[in-house]
């Protein structure tokens, strides 16, 4: 019964870890500055479809980050689409009219007739059939 | 459709029936003009024709994906 005894403080600490690990997670998962800069700068945008737009002047490295964060996001769309017994593009269209109505003010969005509009003080315009 | 052509037209149906024209040919001729003159004309608009490219995505799927779309957002900050 030692190892029990010994055991117990292993499987507390480890417990506590798992405790502030969950704490640290959203602090983790915080956008990047550079992806909070280009937002903030109308640089990008959250196109209709789901995925982010350059809306004017990116560079080669804002256009890296854009094709990373959008390769990162059809993954996660596809697989939750799959869960969900809809099509890639449903889902993606779905997570645009939310990700549009969550933008802040100054930030850039795509309006339902393509083009790029700066998000105000109301609700941005969507496409009618967002939810 | 000028209006001397469709008076045109419509003495020649005039013409056709009066004479007693036996050709069928004539006939389906004279009746063919006239439904092309009733046709009705949809003229181009000014503005541009936007192309809806999601337009297969029916809104009760959206309503159905809402709910789930937005935790995969909040569970995916650091890229939405």
């Amino acid at each position: 019964m030692t190892s029990t005894r010994h055991f117990r403080p292993i499987l507390a600490a480890a417990l506590v870890a798992l405790a502030l690990g969950g704490i640290a997670a959203p602090a983790v998962a915080q956008r990047d500055p550079a992806y909070e800069a280009a937002r903030a700068a109308g640089t990008i945008g959250e196109r209709t479809d789901g995925y982010l737009g350059i809306v004017s002047g990116g560079d080669a490295t804002v256009r890296r980050m854009v094709d990373d964060i959008n390769i990162r996001r059809r993954a996660i769309y596809a697989r939750r689409a799959q869960a969900a017994n809809a099509t890639l593009e449903e889902y993606a269209f779905t997570a645009g009219c939310l990700a549009i109505s969550r933008t802040d003010p100054g930030e850039r969005y795509q309006a339902p007739d393509g083009s790029w509009q700066t998000r105000g003080s109301g609700a941005p315009q969507r496409d009618s059939r967002c939810p | 459709m000028k209006m001397r052509d469709l008076n045109s037209r419509r003495s020649s149906l005039h013409d056709a029936l009066m004479t007693g024209v036996t050709n069928w040919r004539a006939t389906v001729l004279v009746l063919g003009s006239g439904l092309v003159a009733g046709c009705i004309t949809v003229n181009a608009p000014d503005e541009p024709i936007v192309i809806e490219l999601n337009i297969n995505i029916k809104q009760e799927v959206i309503y159905r994906l809402a709910a789930d779309a937005g935790t995969t957002i909040d569970e995916n900050e650091e890229i939405f």
